[in-house]
């Protein structure tokens, strides 16, 4: 044991002689080389490898020329259009625009769409069959206020596409991840590929579907189903793993065929498990209608957007609201399917109706509202001349505070642009690009061996040979900075949490809350106080990502065998003493994955603040968006993906390390 | 029973877990020891099993976790795939079965009741119960009719419609036998049935399991880590120790006869009056009798009787007198004297 801890000892003070060493030798270089060695500072703009080019020439051929024999690409690719188009279409006839004849202006409605008091009671339903009154009145309450604050139109395009986005991200995922735990080999194949879509930044999605698919709802509902399926793979892999061995036995004992053995066998046994993918699927493809209003989606996004654009902030804010509202209904609701109670015996009692009685009041009730609405107006439409709108408010408001409390704002803003963001920006650029690069890989070589060094050197240096270095370093920088802020709010916040019960039950009903929220909504409250620039986008980032930070902090405390606390407390700890020395030496892996997590979504919404005029690879993405240039946003997007990568591979080597260091981690192996 | 024809035996039965185990065993002519598999970085879990399994016959595999015996359970019904060896099911080799051919045979002749219960959760009762027939695609109202019979045999009649959330661990092993039995079954395994049970639940569970039994006629390969399960249900016993079947006999033999110190430990404690029967230890009769006692019987369970009556009892075998048992001998039993016995089985 003693020796094991000399080793330990050893190698940390080794550790820090390699740093100090590595550090000095990268300071000097930047130093003594500036006229030797251009090309380490400053990637010579010859060598950059042309790949966006590439991406774009090949993505002209593939729409313009590439067939298949029977059919071209762009056949293809509009098949798929019209597979989406008509249960879009139906959706939208369904809850937004009625059945319609005709094309454009001559359009005549055949049917209305579903009464507002036909979706309200029926969701309200849906509440009380999924738990009890309370989330019945919740939903209701959520959609009452989206039909009384004028947003029911645009809040209805929003919800048909998740309608549809939704079962077809779920059965996706499902038929996917299926595959994934029955052929270890499709798994080894599609577990790159799931990584590299969850950390390319939302917006470069949109780039190549833009040009694929044009521009319109068809467009974006493919974007929101690509962004939402790859959580909902994971979670069946795993869902279907976690069910018992004796389960899996069994089913192979009463001589169940493959298909047997899933369908009736392993999804079933999953399934609670399988429908916290379908909330993450709903909840992914809400953020991603929402931003895919960039590329022709409608409803409250493109609300929000356009009024971005305008800097009309008394609608954008309305809007914004709106998507929260209905964000916190549809999560409520979703989760509450998961976790509904399990079935309970009960006599069978006589009739359908007696047996279905949530549905057969949903089917009466649409009924009668449809007949209803036909005679009354007010129960086909919410009365226009008893909508509220709270814009002006929100835009007096917004004066109001601009106007008293300009000299506070702008001193802050200024105060941290001057003293942390730009120095920290020069600092960052003025480091030779090389010893960057040699740095991130000597970080790997420390956490995990060669092979991780080997990664975070390759991906520094693609993402230099494509040109992308010093917009890489912006985003780094904003990042850093971010996380840096976001951890020191976000820690002390997750302990506290998790040492008093109470405030740990109000953190969570927040940061559950929070994380709920599309991130195109952060944007609208930072736009209004600090307007646009380096600043107002690190505020955003801030709070997207603070979330994280809390909740593995407080779930790192909590989970720390109490044993460990009662001995500290035996052998007379105070309780600063207990917290220092015991509980947060214990909890750093779990902060670290915690921090891990914050850097993830700082990178995410990192690049939404392009749309406030940050100048890093977000920009570039959205600059590429704009004029649909593929190339550019694809490589782009692989930067951000890169910089997630290597971070994401570091810190959980360096958690990893911890955890083994601390005996918290079965030692690897077994059978 | 001894007369039954074999209806399940492994020969020289094999798994090993590693990296290619099935060369190994192969380069070593089927035949390696402990020291030749630990060096090849091998973990041995089931080493050259042979077992017979007759008609009729409660098999116990009796070992502590991580022995074996679990593992090879899975092989005997295949749903581990042994490195080597041969499993022979009514005279034919299992492992040179088809996907297709082993699906049929678990379907209709193989049952299996697991530790902890492995109920489909989002079924009630009378759905796990007539499981195992819809997969074989039997219609509703014949499935549901045979579900409700096997039901009422373990007396769960009123239950049907409940979720096995609802039920308690007893209740909810009660429905994984009943699952287990609604093929009517030629080979049942049982894996440890009664371990996630209270004790009280537990012994209440062995009598209604010996019930069953003395019904069906069923032939068993039970599993257990419990001794004393293992002698009040078993015919036979095969005892385990990191693969290796180290003993296979009757309760009786097991704790008369020892195979090594291992065995000898189990059965330390074991009172002797619960596994001896009274054949073995009674003396050439005499003539005149209080009563009779039947040859099979265990020693504990005629104590009482014997003692109490002046006369010695006669042993009976096949409706013929093979001896007698006094109350001196009843009591060298209780108290653990050595007994010398007359017929030793």
């Amino acid at each position: 044991m003693n020796s094991v801890l000399h080793q330990t000892r050893d190698l940390s003070r080794n550790g820090w002689a390699v740093w100090g060493l590595a550090l000095i030798a990268a300071w000097l270089f930047s130093q003594l080389t500036v006229d030797l060695l251009p090309w380490a500072h400053k990637y010579p703009r010859d060598w950059i490898w042309p790949i966006r080019f590439e991406i774009t020439a090949f993505m002209k051929w593939l729409v313009n020329d590439a067939t298949f024999g029977l059919f071209t690409f762009k056949e293809l690719t509009r098949s798929v259009s019209w597979l989406l188009d008509w249960p879009l279409t139906a959706a939208t006839s369904l809850f937004s625009t009625g059945l319609m004849k005709g094309q454009g202006s001559d359009a005549v409605q055949l049917t209305p769409p579903l009464a507002w008091l036909a979706v309200l009671g029926v969701l309200a339903a849906m509440g009380h069959y999924a738990r009890d009154w309370k989330l019945a009145a919740l939903v209701g309450g959520c959609f009452l206020y989206l039909a009384v604050f004028g947003q029911w139109d645009s809040a209805m395009v929003t919800l048909s596409s998740i309608v549809v986005a939704v079962p077809i991200g779920v059965a996706g995922g499902l038929m996917l991840g299926i595959l994934a735990y029955r052929s270890p080999w499709f798994e080894k194949a599609i577990r790159p590929v799931l990584d590299l879509m969850q950390t390319v930044p939302i917006f470069a999605y949109l780039v190549p579907i833009l040009f694929l698919f044009g521009f319109g709802p068809v467009a974006a509902m493919t974007a929101t189903i690509i962004y939402a399926m790859p959580p909902m793979v994971r979670v069946t892999v795993l869902a279907l793993r976690q069910v018992a061995d004796e389960i899996v036995d069994f089913g192979r004992m009463v001589g169940c065929t493959r298909r047997q053995m899933t369908w009736k066998v392993l999804v079933p046994a999953a399934m609670p498990s399988l429908m916290v993918g379908v909330n993450q699927v709903i909840m992914l493809s809400l953020n991603m209608v929402i931003i895919a209003s960039m590329i022709g989606a409608g409803g409250l996004g493109f609300d929000v957007l356009s009024a971005l654009r305008r800097l009309d902030i008394g609608a954008g804010l309305e809007a914004g609201i709106a998507i929260v509202v209905l964000a916190i209904a549809l999560d409520r609701l979703s989760q509450a399917f998961a976790s509904r109670p399990p079935p309970q015996h009960h006599d069978q009692p006589q009739g359908w109706v007696r047996r279905h009685p949530w549905l057969s009041f949903s089917i009466l009730w649409i009924a009668l509202t449809g007949i209803g609405g036909l005679l009354l107006e007010p129960v086909q439409a919410y009365p226009e001349t008893l909508e509220l709108t709270t814009a002006s408010f929100w835009g007096e408001l917004v004066k109001y505070i601009n106007i008293t409390f300009f000299d506070y704002l702008e001193g802050i803003k200024t105060f941290f642009l001057l003293n942390l963001l730009i120095p920290f920006k020069r600092f960052l650029l003025d480091i030779p690009w090389a010893v960057i690069a040699a740095l991130a890989g000597l970080a790997g070589w420390r956490l995990g061996g060669w092979k991780l060094a080997l990664t975070a050197f390759s991906l520094s240096l693609l993402i230099a040979a494509t040109g992308q270095w010093e917009k890489a370093m912006v985003t780094v920088y904003l990042c850093g900075i971010s996380v840096v802020i976001a951890s020191l709010i976000g820690i002390p916040i997750g302990i506290l949490a998790a040492q008093n019960q109470r405030a740990g039950k109000v953190v969570q009903v927040i940061i559950d809350t929070l994380q709920t929220l599309p991130s195109f909504v952060y944007l609208m409250p930072v736009v209004m106080l600090f307007r646009v620039g380096d600043f107002a986008a690190m505020i955003a980032v801030v709070a997207y990502a603070l979330a994280p930070a809390i909740r593995y902090t407080a779930h790192g405390i909590r989970q720390i065998d109490p044993n460990l606390v009662e001995a500290g407390i035996a052998a007379g700890c105070t309780r600063w003493q207990v917290l220092g020395k015991i509980k947060l030496p214990l909890a750093l892996p779990e902060i670290m994955l915690g921090i891990n997590q914050t850097i993830m979504l700082a990178l995410s919404m990192l690049v939404i603040t392009a749309l406030v005029g940050t100048r890093d690879l977000g920009q570039e993405v959205y600059i590429a968006l704009t004029k649909a240039d593929t190339g550019r946003g694809i490589v782009a997007g692989l930067s951000v993906a890169f910089i997630a990568i290597i971070a994401d591979r570091l810190i959980a080597a360096g958690s990893g390390h911890m955890r083994r260091r601390l005996g918290l981690a079965e030692e690897g192996g077994g059978k | 029973m001894k007369d039954s024809p074999v209806k399940l035996s492994c020969r020289g039965v094999w798994k090993l877990f590693g990296p290619d185990p099935k060369r190994f065993l192969a380069r070593h002519n089927h035949a390696p020891d402990n020291a030749a598999i630990a060096d090849a970085g091998l973990i041995g879990a089931v080493c050259d099993a042979n077992i017979e399994v007759r008609e009729g016959e409660i098999f116990i595999i009796m070992g502590l976790s991580g022995s074996g015996k679990s593992t090879l359970v899975r092989c005997l019904s295949r749903l581990i795939e042994p490195t080597g060896g041969e499993v022979i099911f009514d005279n034919r080799d299992l492992l040179t079965a088809s996907e297709a051919e082993m699906i049929e045979i678990r379907r209709h002749k193989m049952g299996m009741v697991f530790q902890h219960f492995a109920l489909l959760p989002h079924l009630t009762v009378l759905g796990n119960v007539a499981f195992p027939l819809e997969v074989q695609g039997v219609a509703r109202a014949a499935r549901e009719a045979r579900a409700l019979e096997v039901i009422e045999l373990v007396g769960l009649k009123g239950r049907e419609g409940y979720y096995p959330r609802e039920l308690s661990g007893g209740q909810q092993q009660r429905v994984g036998i009943a699952r287990s039995l609604a093929v009517e079954p030629e080979i049942w395994f049982l894996d440890e049935p009664f371990s996630a049970l209270d004790p009280l639940i537990r012994r209440e569970m062995q009598d209604e399991f010996l019930r069953l039994q003395s019904v069906l006629k069923k032939t068993i390969v039970f599993i257990t880590h419990d001794f004393d399960e293992a002698i009040r249900l078993a015919d036979r016993v095969a005892i385990m120790k990191d693969g290796w079947t180290i003993q296979i006999g009757t309760p009786e033999a097991l704790v008369t006869a020892p195979a090594d110190d291992y065995v000898a430990e189990f059965t330390k404690d074991i009172p002797r009056a619960k596994v001896l029967s009274a054949a073995s230890v009674m003396e050439p009769p005499g003539g005149d009798y209080a009563g009779e006692v039947p040859a099979e019987a265990r020693v504990a369970d005629v104590a009482a009787r014997v003692e109490a009556a002046d006369k010695p009892h006669a042993v009976v075998s096949d409706g013929t007198i093979v001896g007698q048992l006094t109350r001196q001998i009843v009591i060298d039993v209780l108290v653990g004297r050595e007994v010398g016995g007359g017929g030793q089985t």
